[in-house]
């Protein structure tokens, strides 16, 4: 055991892993953050906090974890290489330890140009890799990234993601292999919807035998209208949505397709529990919280295990 | 080479406004190369603003000429009659040739006619992309002779983002992904293996982050 988060424990007893996602609002409402708690609160083993997704500005990722904390769920706080500096990072990463968060999602972050500010600076003077590899200094060295020590060390159970279908597509399982000898603990995945594409990503990851080295939990959401398909079909960068999953949404009458949303969703964490090195799952439903429980229930992943 | 492009004409008109006698200055390394700022454009431009001038029954008086290399005291001292005559001067140079011209020329009005956009090429004619950002710390031999710094643009270090797709970049479709031209030209060289050593955190104090930058050859001083 790393650092003792109650999903590190979930994991490392060996059961199926389910995480939920939380949304910041666009404003100082603590009132928001409450609410989102309650629909998730023992559902999961974890909830990750994004932070500034699409380069949004959005109440910060690690408030919202010490809030969490307050409210007696576990965050996994975001932290991107967009928008702080490696003083910054650490400095964050610090205080956020110091308020008992445990868990930590690396990530480079969305383009700012996605964003409500396209004129603003990136900063990016790390990548992803070399953030994770940072933490782990922090964590297992005790060191800051200039070399320096310290007394207190932040520890983190390190998680960062990885796209698989995006390309070039035989590269993935190796920049995965790179992540985790950077450091990472567990690995979030893009969005599912093509499961087979999944399944031969899984297979090359498992031939390298990276799910013996970390936990992976695979990425799944569920879709709210047809059109919210056709949209991550065409306009989002590294999505990978077959015919199939926007035609069964098409499938049944207009006010039924929140239910086979749900359903669909349902259905894919099934089908992803058979592949063998997975982990778990991270379930995404921004903004339709409220679907959690339902889908996890669907999927017979209720009630989660006490550690 | 240095790539600019011409300011928008009203943005020009509207640097020039306040003076009577312009000295509208080419260069004929850079820019003439990009089509910014060489003999060619500094007399379409003098044209265009005579008349405008003319149109809005302003009498300013426009004069032009172009040096072979605008950043070297020598070539801008060839024109320095020129430069005092007028009340200002519109360099059609990269920003640095401007700035040479204040240097020089400590009482004269320098006003930037182009936007210095970026280092880079015409890979057809007519279609210029950055090629380098002048880091400072070249890595290039780690990474198939393609620079991530200057052509990813979250200058990643340590492989693709999850936004590559058919070879494009998510932040802009019409320019390759960087890493994977990198992936591609390793693959080709039989060194896909490099890609699994962790890059170290770049020293960016090489870069502008540690100021602005001097070279001192001392051994060419004089
Ligand atoms: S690595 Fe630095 S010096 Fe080399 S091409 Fe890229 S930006 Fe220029
Ligand atoms: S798509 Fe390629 S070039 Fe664009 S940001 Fe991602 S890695 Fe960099």
């Amino acid at each position: 055991m790393k650092v003792g988060s109650n999903l590190e424990k979930v994991l490392t007893s060996g059961y199926f892993a389910a995480t939920g996602e939380l949304g910041p609002p666009k404003s100082a409402d603590p009132g928001v953050i409450r609410h989102k708690a309650s629909l998730l609160k023992g559902y999961v083993d974890a909830v990750n906090i994004t932070d500034n997704q699409t380069a949004i500005v959005r109440m910060s990722s690690i408030s919202v974890g010490i809030m969490l904390l307050q409210l007696g769920l576990e965050p996994t706080i975001q932290m991107t290489c967009r928008d702080r500096n490696r003083l910054a990072i650490q400095s964050d990463l610090l205080g956020a330890a110091a308020h008992g968060v445990k868990n930590l999602l690396c990530l480079t972050g969305d383009h700012q140009r996605f964003g409500n500010h396209p004129t603003a600076r990136g900063v990016y003077d790390l990548d992803s890799i070399q953030l994770i590899q940072m933490v782990k200094t922090m964590r297992d060295e005790k060191k800051f990234a200039c070399g320096e020590e310290m007394d207190v060390e932040p520890r983190f159970f390190i998680g960062a993601a990885e796209n698989p279908f995006a390309d070039p597509f035989d590269y993935r399982p190796y920049r995965l292999a790179k992540k985790i000898a950077a450091g990472a603990d567990f690995i979030q995945t893009q969005l599912i919807y093509n499961v087979p594409k999944f399944k031969e990503f899984m297979k090359r990851v498992c031939d390298l035998g990276l799910h013996e080295k970390c936990y992976i939990l695979a990425g799944v959401g569920p879709i709210k209208s047809v059109g919210m398909a056709r949209y991550m079909q065409t306009s989002v960068p590294g999505m990978d949505v077959p015919e199939e999953i926007v035609a069964r949404l098409k499938g049944v009458p207009k006010d039924q397709v929140r239910k086979e949303g749900i359903k669909q969703c349902a259905d894919i964490i099934s089908e992803i529990r058979e592949i063998p090195g997975v982990a778990g799952v991270h379930v995404m439903a921004i903004e339709w919280e409220e679907a959690v429980p339902e889908i996890l229930e669907l999927a017979g992943l209720l009630p989660r295990p006490k550690v | 080479m240095i790539k600019a492009q011409q300011k928008p004409i009203a943005e020009i008109k509207a640097l020039i406004a306040p003076y009577h006698r312009i000295l509208i200055l080419g260069c004929g390394t850079c820019v003439t190369i990009s089509f910014a700022g060489g003999e060619k454009e500094v007399g379409l431009l003098a044209s265009s603003l005579r008349i405008a001038s003319a149109m809005e029954g302003q009498d300013k008086i426009f004069a032009e000429a172009t040096v072979q290399r605008q950043c070297e005291w020598e070539f801008i001292d060839a024109v320095a009659e020129q430069i005092q005559q007028a009340d200002a001067v519109l360099s059609l140079a990269c920003g640095i040739g401007v700035q040479a011209l204040a240097e020089r020329y400590p009482d004269k009005v320098v006003l930037p006619g182009v936007n210095t956009t970026f280092l880079g090429m015409a890979v057809e004619h007519g279609v210029l992309v950055e090629r380098c950002r002048a880091c400072g710390d070249c890595i290039l031999g780690l990474t198939g002779g393609v620079c991530p710094i200057a052509r990813c643009a979250k200058n990643l270090l340590n492989g693709p983002c999850g936004g590559s797709q058919n070879g494009k970049c998510e932040v802009n479709p019409e320019l390759d992904c960087a890493w994977q031209l990198i992936y591609d030209r390793l693959a080709r060289l039989g060194q896909l293996d490099r890609l699994a050593a962790l890059m170290p955190y770049k020293d960016w104090s090489k870069d502008y982050d540690g100021g602005p930058r001097k070279i001192v050859r001392e051994d060419l001083r004089l």
